[in-house]
């Protein structure tokens, strides 16, 4: 019995959650990135509870690129620092903790433009990542379709090769910010699916300014427009916009999902509630109180120590998916919790009005955005599935 | 070959798995299902203990130059997580932690099972210097074994606040025994006037400032997520083997979500843990061990359910050894202060220093 649990058992007993050594640059960055979330603070150029990484604030991204926060991890020639993956990893969680608007470069620089560094032509890393660098070039997520969510071997939008390039029809969905990025990189159809449907898949950088492309807002329940569908027409992408190797596009894309999980952004979306709520019951907190707020804290304690190990991990190159799942699995759950609490802790009616009463504005908000935090980047179910699939159950 | 006889060569990770594959493996065969039932029946494990103290795993966390193996923390605790994974009838952790702290407080190595008290919030013990001698009043409930080994370290304030370390004979106690629901024994120490000589007494290290509960409460939750990993193995291998419907439950979606479910409590479990044991000796270990304890309570009541749920009717049998472990996760998780006392504790902490202190207390300022 045991002999065979054992084996089972591999994967639990590989997790040891070792905390990775971060390099002297690290400790720096993280200064510097506070001493400048400290300015824009005082200056007023952000208010942290009423912004997060998904708030979009072009100006915010192009003076973090001309302080050095951006692609951090590229080589020089490319607009980069080639800073150690720990380093970047340091400045997203001291971005995410201070609450900053970082939409606007958040997707260029966690995997944009490290997949158009490692498989783009040498026209798209020149003509785009210092320019992402310097936050005056954005990106969007191309992959989900109207009839193509968590299954996304069954996206439909396709390209046919022409002379000089590729003519892409179809439409993309969900597309954050597709109103006000400057590019996208979608997932088309290429070629045969294949038996596994992971065949003929091929990714490629679309020019939003370009003509054959159309945006159709899509307002989401919080009343906000960060989603929108994206149309193609006989929008003609060149050769050289390819991104990898046509056919290669479902293992490009699942390959980066670890980078995409495992970070800090899965557990910290709604970290400022959890500020304002300490600072509501501040040198008075009831017994109660105070075990909820340690309830929240061990959780958080957790997930940092768990995200800080999987970048490790990434940062030595290896591909932990299943845990990177966890994290976000496990995340996302603590994020869904946290207004639940704050509900429970503090008898208030939130609202977005509420201008004066930064616990009710910060509530409502997260409360109205929460239904996002265990769907988007994968379904706590999908996440599941690849949890299961580690423990050896599929 | 015994702990005693590792040293520090190349790679202190390498020494670490060898150290915890020699465990492992004594572990494993030592404790079986009769002698589980027996200890369940109340009888001392001799044969377990005398193979644990041979491989000199109770001084483990003892420093070399105080007679000692001198392993690091991480690696001594992982030892106690490995004794959690294998349901370990004997107090381990607790001699672990009374030779260690016996010792840094200027005390001598002895032989023998030992335990700690008190340790259960709120419980308090007395101490007063008489001539050349100290007497100890108090009472102090659920301490693990109490009767079962050779002695006790108590921890002890004077009228002044001062606090003590004393070790104590067993025989000289009078103990009222309870068992929890692992029937592993919890007895109350009854302490009116007990004379010990100045020798059994010495004044606690700051790191006892707090007494034991902290160090109790990091051990039991090694241990917990020791018990974890071994129900979750259970668990995946009954998934596998047992078939319904034609084919294994463990290719039902509903069983596959909730195994993928205690994986992620298990695997914060895991991380919280760790925390505590790289801050043990630190200025932050209670705050660091307040987490753990926190954490993997809450996660050792979700992974036993689970467990179960997934094991079915044979798992709420004596027959499948399953109940081993989770009746220690259901006992374990309020011994050294519950969850909620130590999330009370993590949450004073961080409401007094507010909402912006939070982040450097959590990543470093």
């Amino acid at each position: 019995m045991l002999r065979k649990s054992l084996e089972y058992s591999r994967f639990m007993r590989a997790l040891r959650f070792d905390a990775p050594a971060l390099p002297s640059e690290a400790a720096d960055a993280r200064r510097r990135v506070r001493a400048f979330l400290a300015a824009e603070r005082s200056a007023g150029r952000y208010v942290p509870h009423r912004s997060s990484w998904s708030t979009f604030d072009a100006e915010f991204s192009s003076r973090a690129g001309a302080a050095g926060f951006i692609g951090v991890t590229w080589p020089n020639q490319y607009g980069g620092q080639a800073q150690s993956s720990l380093v970047r990893y340091v400045i997203t969680q001291e971005m995410l903790a201070a609450g900053a608007p970082c939409a606007a470069h958040w997707i260029a620089d966690r995997q944009s433009g490290p997949q158009i560094l490692r498989h783009g032509s040498e026209r798209a890393k020149l003509l785009l990542l210092p320019r992402i660098c310097r936050g005056e070039c954005f990106f969007g997520i191309g992959m989900s379709e109207p009839d193509s969510g968590s299954d996304l071997a069954a996206v439909r939008t396709r390209a046919v090769k022409r002379d000089g390039g590729w003519a892409v029809n179809g439409s993309k969905i969900w597309t954050s910010n597709a109103h006000r990025v400057h590019y996208l990189i979608a997932l088309v159809r290429t070629g045969d699916p294949g038996a596994d449907r992971h065949g003929g898949l091929t990714q490629f950088i679309i020019d939003l300014a370009q003509p054959g492309v159309s945006v159709r807002p899509i307002h989401n329940l919080a009343g906000g427009h960060e989603f929108n569908e994206v149309f193609f027409k006989d929008y003609i992408v060149a050769d050289d916009m390819m991104v990898g190797a046509e056919g290669q596009g479902w293992s490009m894309v699942t390959g980066e999902l670890a980078f995409e999980r495992s970070g800090p952004d899965r557990f910290l979306s709604d970290y400022r509630l959890l500020v304002e709520l300490i600072e509501r019951v501040r040198g008075r907190a009831s017994e109660r109180e105070a075990a909820e707020v340690g309830r929240l804290v061990s959780h958080l304690a957790a997930l940092q120590r768990m995200s800080a190990s999987v970048a490790g991990l990434l940062d030595r190159g290896e591909n932990p998916n299943t845990e990177a799942a966890l994290v976000k699995d496990v995340g996302t759950a603590f994020e869904r919790d946290l207004p639940e609490v704050v509900r429970r802790l503090v008898p208030l009616e939130a609202s977005l009005d509420d201008r004066d009463d930064a616990l009710s504005e910060t509530l409502a908000h997260v409360v109205l955005h929460a239904p996002s935090y265990t769907l988007r980047g994968g379904t706590r179910e999908i996440l599941r599935g690849i949890i299961a699939r580690g423990l050896g159950l599929r | 070959m015994s702990v005693a006889s590792v040293r520090w060569h190349g790679d202190p990770q390498d020494v670490s798995a060898i150290v915890i594959e020699q465990a492992d493996r004594l572990f494993h065969g030592e404790v079986n299902k009769q002698r589980l039932a027996e200890a369940d029946a109340g009888a001392w494990p001799a044969a377990i203990w005398q193979a644990v103290e041979q491989a000199g795993l109770p001084l483990a966390l003892v420093r070399e130059a105080r007679g000692g193996v001198g392993l690091e923390a991480r690696d001594a605790l992982q030892l106690v997580r490995r004794s959690g994974y294998h349901t370990l009838p004997v107090p381990l952790a607790e001699t672990m932690l009374a030779a260690a702290l016996w010792t840094e407080a200027g005390g001598t190595v002895e032989g023998g099972p030992a335990s700690l008290a008190p340790v259960v919030p709120g419980d308090a013990i007395g101490i007063e210097r008489r001539g050349d001698s100290f007497v100890l009043s108090g009472r102090a409930a659920r301490v693990p074994w109490a009767t079962r080994v050779d002695r006790v370290l108590l921890h002890a304030r004077d009228a002044g606040g001062t606090g003590y370390l004393a070790l104590l004979p067993r025989a000289k106690a009078a103990a009222e025994t309870l068992r929890n629901l692992a029937n592993e024994p919890r007895e109350t120490l009854l302490l009116d006037g007990v004379t010990l000589p100045s020798p059994a007494v010495r004044p606690a290290q700051a790191a006892c400032a707090e007494g034991f509960l902290p160090f109790g409460a990091l051990a039991r939750a090694m241990q917990m997520v020791g018990a974890m990993e071994r129900c979750l193995d259970y668990a995946l291998a009954y998934a596998m083997e047992r078939h319904q419907f034609g084919r294994p439950i463990g290719k039902f979606q509903a069983v596959q979500h909730m195994l993928a479910d205690a994986a992620g409590q298990y695997a914060a479990a895991a991380a919280a843990a760790e925390l505590g044991v790289e801050a043990y000796g630190s200025s932050d270990f209670v705050f660091a061990a307040a987490i753990a304890k926190a954490r993997v309570g809450e996660a050792a009541g979700r992974v036993a359910e689970v467990c179960h749920q997934v094991h079915g009717a044979i798992g709420f049998t004596q027959e499948h050894p399953l109940h081993f472990a989770t009746r220690r996760l259901w006992s374990w998780r309020d011994e050294f202060g519950h969850e909620t006392y130590w999330q009370e504790r993590v949450g004073r902490a961080v409401c007094g220093a507010g909402g912006e202190a939070l982040w450097p207390m959590l990543v470093g300022s």
